[in-house]
């Protein structure tokens, strides 16, 4: 894990944009300004998967809706050659199962559209340092997802992977509730990087987990 | 109160758009129903206004003479109601709904709220000044003294008197309608039949009853088919009652048809017995009953198919209604909020928030069922979350977050905590200046929490404005009286963060 002073010694992130919409687009890379460099866009999952291997940037921002087949398989195509890419899901969408779906996948992280374009920067950088960035939804869909409640059926098969500590519940709860990290630190007495290896380890877990429960919720999700 | 306000809302009843947005003040109970709303901005006078005034106080009405009607039906009324004719009645106006206040150009119209069948008693009460009541009374007595006709008359005056508001009677139309018509022709072949038996029985008084029910039905059936909606809904209430006797349950009426059946083949039995002895009577009633069956072979067919027609007419009504519904849906909505947008295309974040909540309630309409603002019984927290979010966002055009971990079903406590949580955001919404505010919700096995985040101004809770400390103490009593907490976290520059913990009635496992 990279120490938390994220891309600003110089080096801007270089950012490939993915999404079908091209007022979007162009929309994000005015919104992100001079402090990243956008080195290309796509609209489909085809052209997305030539132009990144072409272009290796630090951080795609990847629309989870695409029509040729979802932000997932742009993900998936790239993630075992180029593992240095690093994705970030953008959607307008607040269906939970694509969110889990594109991070199951391997995005760093997801925000939602409505982001403002300074806290997409920031995201952007932190997703660029290799930090995970977790939006207040995504918190909430992982604290849904790995719910004590309802247990999975069978016994969880790595009780390592398959559940949340309670610290990392506390601070999921806080980023959900809206905290930045820097507030959350506070409020629980640690340092920012603790938080952040926090957030990165639940991430591990959502990607990893092979609790069954992660693909019902998702299905029962899509049909409630 | 800013302009926003008053111009009705994008989905929301439109009777609510008149309510003043002081609803966090007041908030007695949890989410007012529309229902609500419509009793209190859109009834009629009280009964006793209408009619006890004497016709020379008529022209004495100016506005905010305490005779006159209500403050919050002149408000509605078009700028132009101050030269309204001094001669029309008072009353025939004062019936009418806010925003109908017509003003009766022709003579003789029928009443479109203050009527128990037509309306028609309503327009001649209105003609010639006089009690609404007596007239009724006298049209009763004169109907049956007249064996009826005073009721065909009635009919006929239905048919020919052109609604308050509207430009045609509704006989115009009942012409065109040829299934209608040929309703009506079954009805009086029917009739006839019935005519000649009683001719056959000597039952003179049936035969003189006939004419007034071929009048009276025939005019019914064209009514019902050819009244708008609006007029359709308004019998509809009316016949309810009615009708509740025998459709009111299933069983009721299979049992209410046996008993009259068995009555029925008991007597015809019992008559035949005793009538056995003599042929010389059996005779005209075999006669009878070849004439039905007859009839029956005849024009049975005809008469099926018609009742028949009339089931299709009657679905194919329910599918235009559908339709209506979605366009004024679309229209009081979706074209309400985009006419907006085009209005503050200056301001984007106003923009930004009515495309917004209006995207959230056409999702929800389209694909949960739901109108929007409504609350039903199987609502659930994240639904109330959601209502809160839609509410607060097309009222106060600022964005809401919401982030719901769980849910479960709403009980009174949690009803409270919604209050409580409305309460929050509006409040929120109103003081902090932020641009957003966050809900997040969580639904945990033994509690239920809720979040109001906002990163606006803040406050010292130490030297709490005195209109601050109302909120808290009210959110904090809210909550405590139902077993709650509340606590509030602010500070200057900060933002501001309300918690609420209401612990669950219930503790069943929250689902995930």
């Amino acid at each position: 894990m990279s120490p938390a002073e994220p891309a600003s010694g110089g080096a801007r992130p270089r950012v490939f944009i993915v999404d079908d919409h091209g007022l979007f687009r162009s929309g994000v890379r005015s919104e992100l300004g001079h402090d990243v460099e956008v080195v290309g866009e796509a609209d489909d999952v085809a052209p997305a998967i030539a132009l990144i291997s072409e272009s290796l940037p630090d951080v795609v921002l990847l629309d989870v809706h695409l029509p040729g087949g979802g932000g997932q398989a742009v993900v998936s195509a790239l993630k075992p050659e180029h593992p240095e890419v690093r994705f970030l899901a953008l959607s307008a969408s607040d269906a939970p199962e694509d969110v889990i779906a594109v991070i199951r996948a391997g995005a760093r992280g997801y925000v939602t559209k409505t982001i403002s374009g300074a806290e997409l920067v920031d995201a952007v950088q932190r997703v660029a340092a290799g930090d995970a960035v977790f939006s207040p939804r995504l918190a909430g869909f992982v604290l849904d997802a790995f719910a004590t409640g309802a247990g999975p059926p069978g016994p969880p098969l790595d009780p390592e992977l398959d559940q949340l500590t309670g610290r990392e519940r506390e601070v999921l709860r806080l980023i959900a509730r809206g905290y930045t990290y820097k507030e959350i630190a506070r409020e629980l007495y640690i340092s920012v990087k603790t938080v952040e290896s926090h957030v990165s380890s639940v991430l591990r877990k959502l990607q990893l987990s092979t609790r069954h429960q992660l693909a019902r919720w998702a299905t029962e999700r899509r049909l409630a | 109160m800013s302009a926003r306000e008053d111009q009705g809302f994008p989905g929301w009843p439109r009777g609510r758009a008149r309510r003043d947005d002081g609803f966090v003040e007041e908030s007695a109970g949890w989410m007012p129903s529309w229902e609500d709303a419509r009793a209190a901005g859109g009834s009629g006078a009280p009964p006793g206004e209408r009619s006890g005034q004497p016709p020379g106080e008529r022209s004495a009405a100016p506005p905010g003479n305490s005779s006159g009607p209500p403050a919050g039906e002149r408000s509605a009324a078009p700028p132009g109601d101050g030269s309204r004719d001094p001669e029309q009645p008072p009353w025939s106006f004062r019936r009418h709904g806010p925003g109908r206040w017509t003003r009766g150009t022709g003579p003789l119209r029928r009443a479109r709220e203050d009527r128990l069948v037509g309306g028609v008693a309503a327009a001649i009460a209105a003609r010639i000044g006089r009690d609404v009541t007596t007239v009724r009374i006298i049209l009763v007595v004169a109907a049956v003294l007249s064996w009826g006709f005073v009721a065909g008359a009635y009919v006929i005056a239905w048919l020919l008197i052109p609604m308050a508001g509207a430009r045609h009677s509704l006989a115009g139309r009942a012409l065109a309608d040829r299934r209608g018509l040929g309703l009506v022709a079954a009805l009086w072949s029917m009739l006839i039949v019935l005519g000649v038996l009683a001719s056959a029985f000597k039952a003179g008084w049936l035969g003189s009853l006939l004419w007034p029910l071929a009048v009276v039905g025939a005019g019914l059936i064209l009514i019902w088919r050819n009244a708008p909606a609006d007029e359709q809904a308004m019998m509809r209430h009316q016949v309810q009652p009615l009708l509740g006797l025998t459709t009111g349950s299933r069983r009721t009426g299979l049992i209410l048809r046996l008993t009259v059946a068995v009555i029925l083949l008991a007597g015809g039995i019992a008559a035949l017995q005793s009538a056995h002895e003599n042929v010389a009577l059996l005779r005209p009633l075999a006669g009878v009953a070849l004439l039905i069956s007859a009839v029956v072979v005849l024009l049975g067919p005809w008469w099926l198919r018609i009742a028949r027609d009339l089931v299709v007419e009657r679905q194919a009504r329910v599918r235009a209604e559908e339709r209506a519904d979605i366009a004024t849906r679309v229209h009081d909505s979706v074209l309400q909020t985009l006419a907006l947008i085009q209005r503050r295309a200056d301001q984007p974040q106003q923009v930004v928030a009515l495309a917004r909540a209006q995207e959230r309630e056409l999702r929800s309409w389209l694909f949960d069922g739901r109108p929007p603002g409504s609350i039903d019984e199987a609502m659930t927290l994240a639904g109330g979350v959601r209502l809160i979010q839609q509410e607060v966002e097309a009222q106060h055009g600022v964005a809401v977050e919401i982030v719901m971990v769980g849910d479960c079903p709403l009980d009174d406590d949690l009803a409270a905590l919604l209050a409580a949580a409305r309460e929050a955001t509006v409040n929120a919404v109103k003081w902090s200046g932020a641009g957003v505010v966050s809900i997040f919700a969580e639904v945990e096995p033994k509690e239920v929490s809720v979040f109001v985040r906002d990163r606006g101004k803040g406050f010292d809770p130490e030297t709490v404005p005195a209109d601050r400390k109302g909120l808290a103490e009210s959110v904090r009593a809210r909550m405590a009286r139902r077993g709650g907490q509340a606590t509030i976290r602010s500070a200057p520059g900060e933002g501001t963060e309300v918690s609420l913990t209401m612990p669950r009635a219930v503790s069943e496992p929250s689902q995930a």
